[in-house]
C-alpha cells in the first residue's frame, strides 16, 4: 500500500467510523459498515479506532504504578502546610521556635527565610501572585500558606503544623459577589473581542418573542482524587521533582522562572497523576513550597496537602452570574442574541472563562452581543475547571434557548435546527467540519425524543415527576506546538518520547496507537515515554488540546523517521519534530468538538430530590483513537457535568469570607448512587486540518450536561432552574400551592 | 509529651506477617504506604469521606485512614497488592482492565478492595440501604441499585462509576455461576 493512500485523511475517517461504531450495536445500524476499513495487521493498521486497554492498566489494578506522593528517596523528609485562618491581613506573630524544639521537626519555612522568588513568574494570563508564596506577612486570601513545617515522618510534620501558633493583624476583606460591585471592569481579551454583531436592542425590540433571563453558578472545585503531591531535590545543581502536574514542561518552565533558575537546571517528571481538571494545569503550592524546603534543608522533601489544602490553595471556579438575552420571530429564527458574563476573580492573578463562547457561534442571528466582566474579591485566584467557559456558558445559553423554545411552543430540538448557522455567525470564517446537527439527530433517535410531549409537568410516575430535556455544545478545538522524539532500536522495536501528560486521559495508549500507526508496525513495538520536561517542549493536558498537539508530534517524528530510515542507517537512530512551523500554517477557521447530551431526571415534589435516570451524549471529537478510553472521557465528563447540576457549591461564609465547605463531607460531589447507566457515542467525524484528525473530548462531555438536566427539570416541574446546583430546596415544591 | 509513643506491632499484609514498630498516632494507611512501602493503597481526603484508602481488614472492608495502626495490631490485612493469586489478576480486577473501570487510577485500589469486600457481605446476606425485603429467609438480589448503593462509599473524580458497576455486575455472576 502506497504512502499516499495511507495519509489520506478520509480514509482514515472511514476507517474511524466503523472502529467507533462496532463498539455499539445501535451504531451499527445507524452508520452503514465500510467494506474498505481493515482489521489490525502487522502494519499497524486498524490500531487507531479499536479500542485497547490501557497500557498501565496492570500496573493500575495491581497497586504497582507510582504517583508522586508514593515515591521513596533516602533521607526524605515530609512537609506539611499551615494555611492563614484570616482572609486579609498581616502576620503579626509566629512561634517557629517552639514548633523547631519538637520531636523530628527539621525546619519551618516562612516569610522570613523563604527563598526570593521572581514576582514576574505566571501563567496563560500573565504574572500570578498566588505563586509568591511565604514572600512577605501580608495574607491575600484565607486559605493562603503562611508556612511548611518539615519533619523527619509524616505524624511528626503534621503535629508540628497543627502546633505551630500563628497570630494576625486582620484587615477588612471584600468577597461578596455583586455585579454591580464598583470595582467590576472588563475581562482580559485573551480569547478574542466581544461580540458587536449587528443592533442588539434594535432586533430585540423587533421580536416577536424575547427571553431575557439571570443564570448563576456558584464557586466549584476539581477535585482529582489525587491530593496535590509534590517530591522534590538537588541532584548536584539541578532540581529534580516528581509532581502531580498536568505538563511538566510548562510546570518546569513556570518553575524555573520563579525560582529564577536556568531552564536546563529543572527536571519535572509526572508519570502517573491522579486526576487534574484543571488545578494540575499551573504550578501548584506543593512543588513551589517542596522547592523552598529542599533549596533550604538539603534534603528531600515530600509536600502533599490535605483534603482541606486541595481545596483552599488549590484552583476552582469562581461565582459567575450571566444575563443572556435572546429575541426572535413567531416561527423561531433568531434576531438577536445577547451573552454577558461577570465573574469572580483574585487581584493576585489575571482571569477569565469565555463563558459567551458559545453565543459567537453556536447559531445564526442578525444581532450577536456579548460581554465578559470581572470583579475582583479576596478569594482563591480561580484557574480553569474542567470546561472553562463552555460549562458555566453552555448552562445559561442552552437554558435560554429551551425557554425560548416554551415561549415559541416549539420543540426545542427544532428550534436549534432552524437557527443552525452556515459559517461563523460573528468570525463570518467557515467551519472546518461542524457537526453539531449530526449529533442532535443521532442523539434524538436513539433517546426517543420525538415521542416527547412538549408541555411540562405531564408525566408522573407514583409521586414521581418525570421530564426530559436536551442540550447541544461545541467546544473549541486546535493543536498547538509541541515536539516528539521517535529512536528506533537496534532489536526492532521503537521508542517514542515525548512530554505529554496521561492525567487518567488513556494519553499514553493512544500516543502508542498513533505512533504505531504513523511507523506502521505492531503496537507492541511501540516503547513510550511521557510526562518528562526533559522531552522538550510540549503542550499539556490542559483545554482538551492535548492528544491533538502531541498526535501531530508523534505522527511528524513518524514521518521523519520513516524518511530517515529509508537511507538503511546504522542502528538505533533518533529524530525529534517540531510541530510549531505545520500549526503555525494552519487555516483560519471555526474549530470545534460537538456533543448533543439528553437527560431523563424524576423530581420528587416533596422532598425537592433530583434524580438523573438517563443520560445519553452524542459526540463529534474528530478521529477516535481509542473508543474504550475516549468513551470513558466522554461518560466521564458527562458525570462531572452531571454533578454540577445537583450536587456542586463550595460555601463561603459571609461575615468571615472563608470557604466552610472544604472536604468531602461538605462538597459533594456524584457518587455511585448518583449515577446512571450513561450512553456516550460518536458520530463520524474527521478534523480536516490537524494531523491524525483529532479533536478534544476531554472537556465537552462536562458542558451541556448541566442545561439538559435543568431543562428536564423544568419539563418535570414547570420551573425553571436558573441557579445551580439544583439544591433540594430549589426544587421543593410548596405543595399547598400545587 | 510522654516517652512511650511508639508501638511494635504485627500486620499480616496479604498473607505476609510484618513486624514494625510505629508513631502510636500512625494510621493503618500510613503504616501500609509509609512503613512497609506497600503504596498502592491510596490517600484521597485523610478523612474517611472518599473510600480511596479501603483496605480489607479480617475480610471487612474499612477505611484505612481512620484506623489506627496500633489498633490493627495482629490483623489480616488485604490491599490491592495482594488481590491477585499466584500471578493472575482477580476476576474484578480482570474486569476493571477489560471495561475500563478507571481513568487516573487513584481510587481504583479502594473500588477494587472494597467491590471484593462488598461481594463477600452480599454472599453473607446483608442487606443495604436500598435492599426492599430484609427478611433473613429473603437474600438480596445483586442488582445496578444494589451495588450502586453499596459502592457509594468509593468516589471516583473521573466518572468511572458505570464501568465500575458493570465489573462488578459481572465478577458477581462469574461468583454466582462457580
Amino acid at each position: 500500500m502506497g504512502d499516499s493512500t495511507m495519509n489520506d485523511p478520509a480514509r482514515h475517517g472511514r476507517r474511524t467510523v466503523l472502529k467507533g461504531a462496532a463498539v455499539s450495536a445501535a451504531a451499527v445500524t445507524a452508520i452503514p459498515a465500510d467494506a474498505n476499513a481493515e482489521p489490525a495487521d502487522a502494519t499497524g493498521g486498524g490500531v487507531v479506532g479499536t479500542a485497547r486497554p490501557r497500557l498501565e492498566a496492570q500496573g493500575k489494578v495491581t497497586g504497582g504504578v507510582r504517583y508522586a506522593a508514593d515515591v521513596k528517596l533516602p533521607g526524605l523528609v515530609h512537609g506539611a502546610l499551615v494555611v492563614s485562618t484570616v482572609v486579609r491581613g498581616r502576620i503579626r506573630t509566629m512561634d517557629t521556635a517552639a514548633v523547631l524544639k519538637m520531636p523530628g521537626v527539621v525546619g519551618v519555612v516562612d516569610h522570613t527565610n523563604a527563598p526570593r522568588l521572581n514576582p514576574q513568574a505566571g501563567h496563560f494570563f500573565g504574572p500570578d501572585g498566588q505563586l509568591q508564596m511565604l514572600q512577605t506577612n501580608e495574607i491575600h486570601y484565607s486559605g493562603e500558606p503562611v508556612a511548611l513545617v518539615v519533619a523527619e515522618t509524616l505524624e511528626q510534620a503534621q503535629a508540628a503544623a497543627k502546633a505551630l501558633k500563628v497570630t494576625y493583624d486582620e484587615l477588612p476583606h471584600d468577597t461578596e459577589f455583586r455585579v454591580d460591585h464598583p470595582k467590576r471592569r472588563p475581562g482580559n481579551p485573551i480569547f478574542g473581542p466581544d461580540a458587536n454583531l449587528g443592533d442588539l436592542d434594535a432586533e430585540l425590540a423587533a421580536s416577536a418573542v424575547v427571553v431575557d433571563q439571570l443564570y448563576r453558578t456558584p464557586p466549584e472545585t476539581c477535585c482529582a482524587m489525587e491530593p496535590h503531591a509534590a517530591t522534590a531535590w538537588w541532584e548536584g545543581d539541578r532540581l529534580q521533582a516528581i509532581d502531580a502536574n498536568q505538563g511538566a514542561f510548562y510546570i518546569a518552565g513556570v518553575l524555573a522562572a520563579l525560582f529564577s533558575l536556568p531552564m536546563e537546571k529543572v527536571r519535572i517528571r509526572a508519570d502517573h497523576v491522579g486526576g487534574g481538571f484543571g488545578s494540575k494545569g499551573t504550578l501548584g503550592p506543593q512543588l513551589v513550597l517542596a522547592t523552598m524546603a529542599t533549596t533550604l534543608l538539603h534534603r528531600p522533601v515530600r509536600v502533599t496537602l490535605n483534603r482541606n489544602q486541595v481545596f483552599l490553595t488549590t484552583s476552582g471556579r469562581e461565582v459567575i452570574e450571566q444575563r443572556v438575552r435572546l429575541g426572535a420571530d413567531r416561527d423561531g429564527r433568531l434576531r438577536a442574541i445577547g451573552h454577558e458574563a461577570v465573574l469572580a476573580i483574585s487581584p493576585l492573578a489575571d482571569f477569565v472563562e469565555n463563558c459567551a463562547e458559545m453565543a459567537k457561534s453556536s447559531y445564526a442571528a442578525t444581532a450577536i452581543r456579548t460581554r465578559l466582566s470581572v470583579v475582583p474579591l479576596d478569594v482563591l485566584p480561580p484557574v480553569s475547571v474542567r470546561g472553562p467557559g463552555n460549562t458555566p456558558g453552555s448552562f445559561a445559553l442552552e437554558s435560554a434557548v429551551d425557554e425560548l423554545a416554551e415561549k415559541l411552543r416549539m420543540d426545542p430540538l427544532d428550534l436549534r435546527l432552524r437557527n443552525e448557522p452556515k459559517a461563523g455567525p460573528v468570525s463570518g470564517v467557515p467551519f472546518a467540519n461542524r457537526k453539531a446537527v449530526d449529533c442532535m439527530r443521532e442523539g434524538a433517535r436513539r433517546f426517543g425524543w420525538a415521542k416527547r410531549d412538549l408541555r411540562p409537568r405531564r408525566r408522573r410516575e407514583g409521586d414521581l415527576l418525570v421530564g426530559t430535556g436536551m442540550a447541544a455544545v461545541s467546544f473549541l478545538t486546535l493543536a498547538l506546538p509541541s515536539t516528539a522524539s521517535i529512536t528506533a532500536e537496534k532489536n526492532g522495536t521503537y521508542t517514542v518520547s515525548i512530554g505529554a501528560a496521561d492525567i487518567g486521559t488513556g494519553a499514553r495508549t493512544a500516543l502508542a496507537s498513533v505512533a504505531a500507526d504513523a511507523l506502521r508496525v505492531r503496537p507492541d513495538k511501540i516503547s513510550i515515554r511521557i510526562a518528562d520536561s526533559d522531552f522538550g517542549n510540549a503542550w499539556a493536558a490542559s483545554g482538551s488540546l492535548g492528544q491533538a498537539s502531541w498526535s501531530w508530534a508523534v505522527t511528524s517524528a513518524a514521518k521523519l523517521l520513516r524518511d530517515k530510515l529509508s537511507t538503511r542507517p546504522p542502528l538505533p537512530v533518533s529524530v525529534t519534530a517540531d510541530t510549531t512551523p505545520e500549526i503555525g500554517a494552519m487555516p483560519h477557521k471555526e474549530r470545534q468538538s460537538y456533543s448533543s447530551v439528553f437527560a431523563e431526571v424524576t423530581v420528587d415534589p416533596a422532598t425537592g430530590e433530583v434524580r438523573v435516570r438517563r443520560l445519553l451524549g452524542m459526540f463529534a471529537i474528530g478521529r477516535v483513537v481509542n473508543p474504550l478510553t475516549a468513551r470513558s472521557q466522554a461518560v466521564g465528563g458527562m458525570i462531572m457535568g452531571l454533578s454540577l447540576a445537583l450536587h456542586e457549591e463550595s460555601a463561603r461564609d459571609p461575615n468571615s469570607g472563608r470557604h466552610i465547605n472544604a472536604d468531602f463531607a461538605g462538597y459533594h460531589i456524584s457518587a455511585h448512587a448518583d449515577v446512571p447507566d450513561i450512553e456516550a457515542d460518536f458520530v463520524p467525524d474527521y478534523e480536516p486540518d490537524i494531523a491524525s484528525g483529532i479533536k478534544g473530548v476531554g472537556e465537552i462531555g462536562t458542558a451541556g450536561t448541566a442545561a439538559a438536566i435543568a431543562n428536564a427539570v423544568w419539563h418535570a416541574t414547570g420551573r425553571r432552574q436558573r441557579d445551580l446546583p439544583i439544591r433540594l430546596d430549589r426544587a421543593l415544591e410548596d405543595l399547598a400551592r400545587q | 509529651m510522654t516517652g512511650n509513643t511508639r508501638s511494635d506491632i504485627s500486620l499480616r499484609v496479604n498473607n505476609v506477617t510484618r513486624k514494625l514498630t510505629v508513631d502510636n498516632r500512625t494510621t493503618l494507611l500510613d503504616a501500609l504506604r509509609e512503613g512497609l512501602d506497600q503504596t498502592g493503597t491510596k490517600k484521597g481526603c485523610d478523612l474517611g469521606q472518599c473510600g480511596a484508602c479501603t483496605v480489607l481488614l479480617n475480610g471487612r472492608r474499612v477505611v484505612s485512614c481512620l484506623t489506627l495502626a496500633v489498633a490493627a495490631d495482629g490483623a489480616e490485612v488485604t490491599t490491592v497488592e495482594g488481590l491477585s493469586r499466584n500471578g493472575q489478576l482477580h476476576p474484578i480486577q480482570e474486569a476493571f482492565v477489560r471495561l475500563d473501570g478507571f481513568q487516573c487510577g487513584y481510587c481504583t485500589s479502594g473500588q477494587l478492595c472494597s467491590a471484593v469486600g462488598m461481594l463477600a457481605e452480599h454472599r453473607a446476606g446483608w442487606p443495604s440501604a436500598v435492599t426492599g425485603d430484609v427478611s433473613p429467609d429473603c437474600p438480596p438480589h445483586l442488582d445496578e441499585q444494589e451495588i450502586r448503593e453499596r459502592m457509594s462509599g468509593n468516589l471516583c473524580r473521573c466518572g468511572a462509576y458505570p464501568s465500575i458497576v458493570r465489573a462488578v455486575v459481572e465478577t458477581a455472576r462469574k461468583e454466582a455461576s462457580r
